[in-house]
């Protein structure tokens, strides 16, 4: 890892105990296994995949409102795994996050220069006319008028609800932040004005995100390298373009292959899965995916691909180099 | 609000998506807009200023003495039956007690007792039900299943057993009436508790490091609060009934406080003889219950977001 790096992640995993009834054993549920990754400041990583596939999980591990079961991720050279008291109020400085649901992440009950300032309130000395000036100006430079400050949340659109979820997130200055699907509650039109405001902004204050999206078109236009996702496991990583480009994970070409066109010249031919996600609480052997595989072979539903490099990219699939 | 020059230059092009500028109306005018809808509600809500007045005022709207016994005019008949006189509009009871007199000084009785039960099991009920919802676990099935059992006893029988634990009188009859009461707000508070924790708006206050104190009364607890005003409307009724009830069993209010329950009580062997001495008393007690329950429906019709257009 190099020295420009603010978020990193080692083997980071988080197990959940699952109750099946008084009289059977507890299963674990494994959202998240073992994924590694590092982010430098000023770059998005987007992490993608389906539904169920640890990427919330990944979030709520970064924003410490969860402890990893195993592994470790250092935030701002700080391990957020085993981190003091003061160590994790220092941290949550450093990460802030952005919410999916521009209508669920804002307190109704709370104008909008209140919940801007709750952050600084509580980790701040600031005096109330300090952190007053401080939201106004977060306001202005997310595109909000000043006279919006003493509204509520239920007077605003989504994609004005976002520009405050956003603006409340930066409030702290963190140089981490992890966005779980942020764009994908609001309207396409307004999806390119926020992401667009996201980037200025990244540009700005020189933010890391952590992008967390299963819309390819969007992952396309914000992020430098990606992350992809299956069943809690990581399948492939690399640069944008070298995993749009040239995917080698056979699950991230047919995300890829999903994602919907509108010139038919650049619909390639869809390699359509086979069968459902399976239950996470009883992962296939191997392989998460060898059983929606198109090229899987015996050696799959055996053994557990491990990461390793392959034409620049970590990708975990036994085949990597053949398909 | 906004001078008409601004709708006709071109906005800054930093301000991308915008609302229209009209001023939002106020919430609690946008509140009585909805309240005001239904006439029902706001029938309540006159019933219950009136009573309230005439709760303060008893002072100057009773013209006898409520204890004043006149020997000359036992069960006098109201001033329109047969025998009656405009000295006493709504007659006189056994001991010759103006009626009239005794239930304008039994509103402030009824009513202050009401707003003491409500208050006190409004605040231990909210209080342990925040705790509850928020900390779950051990605590959470301690306190409920408290509840629960105070729940599963009939609760005027509990209040009945109260009050012969603690002896009859008014005040201990508000406590049973508050421990009866109680099991409704823990359960509704714990309820909303529930559903608000798991909104992306507490996680964001968790995010930005709020203290467990912080999130319960700051963020969660206002946001909690609509269905426990209208539990608290209604339960100011119930509060009403249960203590004419204990009153009437002789175990609230004691003779000779005008309290409407007892009054009932003490006059039940002349209601052949004399109507007016159980009517005065049962229709206060009537009107009083149904203006607070209009008014709790009308506020859950006004509080509740999926009702508003």
């Amino acid at each position: 890892m190099t020295e420009a790096t603010v978020l990193s992640a080692d083997n980071l995993a988080r197990y959940y105990e699952v109750s099946r009834g008084p009289f059977s054993k507890a299963a674990t549920l494994k959202a998240l296994d073992r994924v590694s990754f590092s982010v430098a400041p000023g770059k998005t990583l987007a992490v993608v995949g389906e539904s169920g596939c640890g990427k919330s999980t990944l979030a709520r591990l970064i924003t410490l409102i969860e402890p990893p079961t195993a592994g470790s991720f250092v935030l701002d050279g700080i391990d957020g795994a085993t981190a003091t008291r003061t160590q994790r109020r220092h941290l949550r400085k450093t990460v802030q996050m952005i919410f999916q649901d521009p209508f669920g992440s804002l307190n109704p009950r709370k104008k909008i220069g209140t919940i801007l300032e709750e952050p600084v309130a509580i980790n701040t000395d600031l005096s109330a006319a300090e952190r007053a000036d401080m939201s106004r100006g977060m306001m202005q430079k997310v595109g909000l008028r000043p006279e919006h400050y003493g509204r509520y949340p239920h007077m605003f659109s989504g994609g004005q609800r976002q520009r405050i979820a956003i603006a409340r997130a930066l409030m702290l200055s963190p140089k981490v932040v992890v966005a779980d699907e942020p764009v994908s509650a609001l309207d396409l039109s307004i999806q390119a004005q926020v992401l667009n405001l996201m980037m200025d902004l990244q540009d700005e204050l020189n933010l890391a995100y952590l992008f967390i999206s299963h819309d390819l078109s969007v992952v396309r236009h914000i992020a430098n390298e990606v992350l992809v996702m299956y069943l809690g496991t990581a399948v492939e990583q690399g640069a944008k373009e070298t995993i749009f480009d040239h995917p080698r994970h056979p699950y991230t070409r047919a995300l890829l292959a999903a994602t919907p066109r509108v010139n038919p010249d650049d619909r390639k031919e869809r390699a359509v899965l086979k069968g459902e996600l399976p239950s996470p609480l009883n992962p296939p052997p191997g392989c998460a995916f060898h059983r929606r595989c198109p090229h899987a072979t015996d050696v799959c539903s055996i053994e557990r691909p491990e990461p390793r490099m392959v034409d620049n990219r970590t990708v975990a699939c036994h085949h990597a180099e053949t398909i | 609000m906004t001078p008409p020059t601004e709708t006709t230059t071109v906005p800054t092009t930093e301000v991308v998506d915008t609302t229209p500028t009209e001023a939002p109306p106020h919430p609690i005018v946008e509140f009585w807009r909805y309240f005001s809808t239904n006439r029902g509600p706001v029938i309540g809500l006159v019933i219950i200023v009136i009573l309230v007045l005439v709760a303060l005022f008893a002072d100057v709207l009773a013209l006898h003495p409520p204890n004043e016994q006149y020997r000359e005019a036992f069960l006098a008949p109201p001033f329109w039956a047969e025998g009656g006189s405009t000295r006493f509009l709504l007659g006189t009871d056994d001991l010759g007690r103006d009626i009239l007199s005794r239930i304008i000084f039994g509103a402030r009785v009824s009513l202050s007792i009401g707003f003491l039960v409500v208050t006190l099991a409004l605040t231990v009920g909210v209080a342990l039900g925040l705790i509850a919802g928020f900390f779950r676990g051990v605590i959470e099935t301690g306190i409920m299943r408290t509840m629960d059992v105070m729940l599963a006893l009939p609760s005027l029988l509990l209040a009945i057993v109260i009050v012969a634990i603690l002896g009859p009188s008014l005040l201990n009859a508000a406590m049973a009436v508050v421990i009866v009461q109680l099991p409704h707000f823990v359960r509704l508070t714990r309820a909303a508790v529930i559903t608000e924790m798991s909104r992306d708006y507490v996680t964001a206050s968790r995010v930005s490091g709020a203290s467990a104190f912080r999130l319960m009364l700051i963020t969660v607890l206002p946001n909690c609060l609509a269905p426990v005003i209208v539990q608290a409307t209604l339960g100011f009724s119930t509060a009403v009934l249960d203590l004419a009830a204990l009153g009437f069993l002789g175990m609230g209010a004691q003779p000779p406080t005008p309290e409407w329950g007892t009054m009932l009580a003490n006059a039940l062997q002349f209601v052949q003889r004399a109507w007016w001495v159980v009517t005065f008393p049962g229709l206060a007690i009537l009107i009083t219950v149904l203006a607070f329950n209009l008014l709790g429906d009308g506020l859950r019709d006004a509080l509740d977001p999926k009702l508003k257009r």
